[in-house]
């Protein structure tokens, strides 16, 4: 039983989101971590969900990375623990600098929420594996400075590592300009860090993961999660590769 | 003498021309004098000037309002409390509320519509709801010109900045634009909450000594009215300038957490919302809902800008606070809740029991007043509507000239026309800029009849929708009214919900003029007898008068929420077509009516005409059978014909079918008539009433035996066809066969390349 | 004995960064028939009295907020201005 500890900021929206589709759509358990708390209670999995955290004043996620909760969570993401961001988080967590890059305003300069396509560049990561390589799902994004950006070394580093794990794409799998809805660099959705164990998405996993809403195509990302939590706590897995994939 | 300058507030030598400022009549002043058995402060006169506002005392509008239906089943709360509520069943309750912000979006479109959305989320969570949607209502002038855009643009990032960063879902409303408009945009929000039946708390200050505290953000000099502020500070003290108020949603959603916790852990007597007017409304009307006195010191509100006065401290409409009473042995907790959410928190006074409300400043007296006089004894005025003989003659106007079309062409033309038109056309550009999905309740969003909600604790749903026509109001105000709150029934009902109660905005001119009084009455009875009809109540609303520039009124326009329960979600019914092969039929009697018609203002410029005829019993059947349907899982869509008529009506469910633009054959000779109908009619009349079913092959003879009955005339008039196929329809002796997708690419172009906006809907 | 300083600091997209915001209002202004006019980049500016005993270590403090908070160095620039009260600024 995979045990997720969901981040509350202050202006934190999509906690109760994630809550339901970790207990209700998958049957595992969730609490909440209050952002003043300086304790993960034994989480398996941190979640830093969506959400308008401080209002994104300043920048979004800028004042939410030093949150009392964050030297715990960072200290956690640095030694290998488990750690999802999900839009505002994945804001965050470029924040921390525990993912590389930074997410910008939209090149609309509008708020964008409608489903995209997103292509599952690796399938063999902690967040993935319930996922097929190459797999296109449809999830929704919901937010205005989704636009992902960083200098072309760190671009071509994390394509050269395999550090995408998501990108966006049309009905056909492509990569092209009228798929990408923000305008991030290479059509770049989600990236993780070097050792396999952070990763950071803008789209909404949580938002499909219920039956009942008709889809669940970003169920698997927590499912992948629960496999790979079971796979650490199992001895007999633990051959885990440190050039990482975080399993 | 210069009230900053007088020791704790005397009498003030009050002019004629002070009064005429604050909004009050000479005869309505010395009815004061009468309550107060001596001349007012300046604080006072600011306060009863609130209070007696047409917003906080419904001056021209409560003696109809009384006319309304407020009882039902259903009805938990009625009219007189923040928000209405519902008992939707399993202990659970929907709290519900419409609200105008009509006048501060015309000056600052962002920032009125952000803070119309931010009053009106208070007004249902204040009431133990938790908020789970938004649905805004919207009217601009014609989008040709650029001040519209520039309204249109403003109060949607306005609506979807604030309600986003709240993390509400904005899953439905309406926009129309029409130069009548023009000059006095609309912007009507409603909020829909969720609360445990027995979690609900009202606006109430009970209990003689129970702390009254001011939570949230600090007061501020927004919205004080700068004019009547300058004709009593005559010193230069203070820096007076009336200030836009500007919503902070950071701060609402802390402070909607907050009081949710509060109210959870049952530590409040009472807590209401500072909305319009501030600590004045909420405080006066929390004591009067109990019969109460309220004693407060305004030198104990948290202020963020100096030198503030009472006056101003009382009238601040600074957004984004509480006012609230906590249960005495309780104050402590509340505070530690509240610095939890780092949230301003000041105990302000104390309930008595005098009947009073006492404002002190610094402990020495600037204001008393005895509460129900002041609450409840608002003047009100019922006075003579007379009709406008322009308005008869265009009712009565020869329409003969539009009746008729020349050729199948001009068919064709008028159909893409009125797909390209802003009111009618794809809101897509408009809703993507608003969170639909955010707290995972929307099972249906924006695009469509209604918008359909989970619900917690099993297996319902919720469905609603906001709907007006101001067009066939101001042709004719009791159909209007009627029409309003049949449309909204009707939209709820095509999910197969069943319409339970609603909330009302009534958007009108100035009713000293006895056209617009007329309207008004009118209007209000049409709605009367149309919730009596559908058995939809009113639990509560909002009225916005003087909606005019330069003596022109925008058009009469009462605006529905409607909502309706669904039993069982899984059989929730989508509005456009499903799939190849279903039989498309007509419910609903086409008559030959084209007045009041979109076809008609747009195709022709004309607006005039009678609006089509609404037979309520007519309503009621359709409504029942809707319902019936859908619980017997007959119907696979079924969406509600209004603007634009069949054809349109045809054309949305062909472009936003299921999986993608399907086409369809259907013959409009074969819609159940009443009587010979001219073509214009056939085609693009608005007939009230109506609804484009689809339905599988196996199941049409069931359908049409459930329809019959209940009365409801049924026409099997053709057949959804392929994927993108052609859009061919015939009636009337004419037959026209587009490519769906060039309707689709029509439809979904006016918008964006009106807004300028073509290169791409999604970057 | 320390002293207040008047600080703002401004706030730039690095050069490099798109900056949809700064085309967008070269755009308007271009349609609105300014001609010649070129660069614009739009930003943020923070104004803030920060107490100390010299205008170098206000503007040491200050610079350290900035990396720290104020600004993203991955995508943004930051220029400290200081006035003193003499300065009226």
């Amino acid at each position: 039983m995979m045990k997720v500890g969901i981040v509350r900021f202050p202006g934190s929206n999509c906690d109760a989101d994630v809550y339901r589709a970790v207990t209700e759509g998958l049957g595992h358990e969730a609490r909440y971590l209050w952002h003043k708390s300086h304790d993960l209670e034994g989480s398996d999995v941190v979640v830093l969900p969506g959400g308008f955290s401080y209002g994104d004043y300043l920048r979004a996620g800028a004042i939410a990375r030093f949150s009392p909760i964050m030297s715990e969570v960072i200290a956690y993401a640095r030694a290998g623990g488990l750690t999802l961001g999900i839009c505002n988080g994945f804001q965050v967590l470029c924040e921390a600098q525990l993912l590389p890059g930074a997410l910008v305003r939209n090149r609309s300069l509008r708020f964008r929420c409608f489903e995209v396509g997103i292509r599952v560049e690796r399938a063999d990561t902690a967040f993935t594996n319930a996922y097929e390589r190459g797999e296109r799902l449809s999830i929704p994004i919901a937010h205005g400075e989704g636009q992902y950006v960083a200098d072309e070394a760190t671009l071509d580093r994390l394509e050269a590592d395999g550090r995408v794990v998501f990108r966006y794409v049309d009905d056909d799998g492509v990569p092209t300009d009228v798929a990408n809805p923000n305008g991030s660099a290479r059509n770049i959705a989600g990236i993780m860090n070097e050792t396999g164990n952070v990763m950071g998405l803008m789209p909404h996993p949580e938002r499909v993961s219920l039956e009942v809403l008709g889809s669940t195509h970003g169920l698997g990302v927590f499912l992948s999660l629960a496999r790979a939590v079971a796979r650490r706590a199992d001895p007999a897995a633990s051959t885990a590769k440190p050039a990482g994939v975080g399993v | 003498m210069t009230v900053a300058a007088a020791p704790p507030a005397g009498p003030l030598v009050i002019t004629l021309e002070i009064i005429e400022e604050h909004g009050l009549t000479k005869e309505e002043y010395e009815q004061i004098l009468g309550i107060l058995g001596r001349p007012p402060t300046v604080a006072e006169v600011g306060v009863f000037s609130a209070m007696w506002s047409e917003h906080c005392g419904y001056k021209n509008s409560r003696p109809l309002l009384r006319t309304l239906p407020t009882e039902g089943p259903h009805v938990v709360q009625g009219p007189g409390e923040n928000a209405g509520v519902i008992d939707v069943g399993g202990g659970w309750g929907v709290a519900f509320k419409i609200e105008s912000h009509n006048h501060p979006s015309a000056v600052e479109p962002y920032q009125g519509a952000a803070t119309g959305a931010g009053g009106i989320l208070r007004d249902v969570f204040t009431m133990g709801a938790r908020p789970i949607a938004l649905f805004d209502s919207l009217r601009f002038g014609s989008l040709d010109s650029p001040r519209s855009r520039y309204l249109l643009d403003g109060v949607v990032r306005g609506v979807g900045d604030y309600g986003n960063c709240v993390g509400i879902p904005t899953v439905g409303g309406e926009t129309v634009f029409d130069p009548a408009y023009e000059k006095n945009p609309l912007v009507n929000v409603m909020c829909i909450g969720v609360l445990p039946l027995d979690r609900l708390i009202r606006g109430e200050a009970r209990g003689v000594g129970n702390p009254v505290m001011a939570v949230g953000a600090r007061t501020g000099r927004d919205g004080i009215h700068g004019a009547t502020f300058a004709s009593v500070e005559l010193d230069e003290g203070s820096d007076s300038r009336p200030q836009v108020q500007v919503g902070d949603p950071f701060t609402e959603k802390l402070l909607l957490e907050a009081s949710l916790e509060l109210i959870e852990r049952d530590l409040l007597v009472g807590i209401q919302d500072m909305g319009a007017a501030g600590l004045t409304s909420s405080g006066t009307e929390m004591a009067a809902r109990s019969g109460s006195g309220i004693d407060i010191d305004v030198a104990l509100v948290p202020v963020r800008e100096e030198g503030m006065t009472p006056y101003e401290i009382l009238l601040s409409e600074s957004q984004e606070r509480m006012l609230l009473v906590a249960k005495p042995e309780c104050e402590a907790e509340v505070r530690a809740v509240l610095e939890r959410w780092d949230l301003q928190a000041a105990t302000i006074g104390s309930v008595t029991d005098d009947g009073l409300f006492r404002v002190r400043e610094r402990g020495e007296i600037v204001a008393e007043i005895p509460v129900k006089p002041l609450v409840e004894d608002c003047p009100t005025y019922t006075r003579k509507g007379v009709e406008d003989p322009e308005v008869v003659a265009l009712r009565g106007a020869d329409l003969g000239a539009y009746r008729r079309f020349d050729s199948n062409d001009a068919v064709e033309s008028g159909l893409v026309t009125l797909l390209d038109a802003p009111s009618i056309a794809s809101r897509r550009w408009i809703h993507e800029q608003y969170d639909t999905s955010v707290q995972t309740n929307t099972l249906v969003g924006p695009g469509s009849d209604a918008a359909v909600l989970r619900l917690p604790g099993g297996d319902r749903a919720l469905a609603a929708s906001t709907d007006g026509n101001g067009r066939y109001t101001y042709l004719e105000p009791r159909t209007g009214g009627r029409a309003a709150v049949a449309e909204a029934a009707r939209n709820v009902a095509c999910t197969g919900a069943r319409p339970v109660a609603l909330t009302n905005c009534l958007n009108f001119g100035s009713p000293l003029r006895p056209s617009v009084y007329y309207q008004l009455s009118e209007a209000v009875a049409g709605m009367g007898e149309a919730c009596r009809a559908l058995g939809t109540p009113v639990t509560g609303g909002n009225v916005s008068l003087y909606n005019e520039t330069g003596g022109q009124p925008v058009y009469p326009t009462p605006v529905i929420g409607m909502l309706g329960i669904l039993e069982h979600l899984e059989r929730r019914v989508p509005a456009f077509f499903r799939r190849t092969g279903d039989v498309v039929l007509v419910a609903g009697v086409t008559r030959d009516e084209i007045g009041a018609s979109e076809y008609l203002a747009t195709c022709h410029g004309q607006v005039a005409g009678a609006p089509p005829v609404l037979d309520l019993d007519e309503a009621r059947r359709l409504v029942d059978f809707l319902v019936a349907g859908a619980a017997a899982s007959l119907i696979g869509s079924a969406h509600d014909c209004s603007d634009g008529g069949l054809a349109v009506a045809l054309a949305e469910c062909a472009i936003k079918a299921n999986g993608g633009p399907l086409g369809v054959e259907a013959d409009l000779d074969r819609a159940p008539r009443a009587g010979p109908v001219s073509a214009a009619a056939a085609w693009f009349g608005e007939s009230q009433s109506r609804v484009v079913l689809g339905c599988l092959p196996e199941s049409v003879d069931e359908l049409v035996s459930l329809a019959a009955t209940h009365g409801v005339p049924i026409g099997r008039i053709g057949s959804v066809a392929e994927r993108d196929g052609a859009f061919r329809i015939r009636g009337s002796g004419h037959v026209i066969a587009p490519s769906v997708s060039s309707l689709e690419r029509t439809y979904e172009r006016a918008l964006p390349r009106r807004m300028r906006e073509e290169a791409g809907l999604t970057s | 004995m320390s002293d207040r300083y008047s600080i703002e600091v401004r706030i730039t997209p690095r050069p490099g960064i798109l900056d949809p915001e700064g085309e967008t209002i070269a755009r308007a202004l271009d349609n609105l028939g300014y001609e010649g006019i070129g660069g614009v980049r739009a930003g943020r500016l923070v104004r803030m009295e920060v107490e100390a005993d010299t205008g170098e270590a206000a503007r040491a403090t200050v610079e350290r907020m900035c990396r720290e908070l104020i600004a993203n160095p991955i995508i943004e620039d930051f220029e400290v201005l200081i006035h003193t009260a003499e300065d009226g600024g």
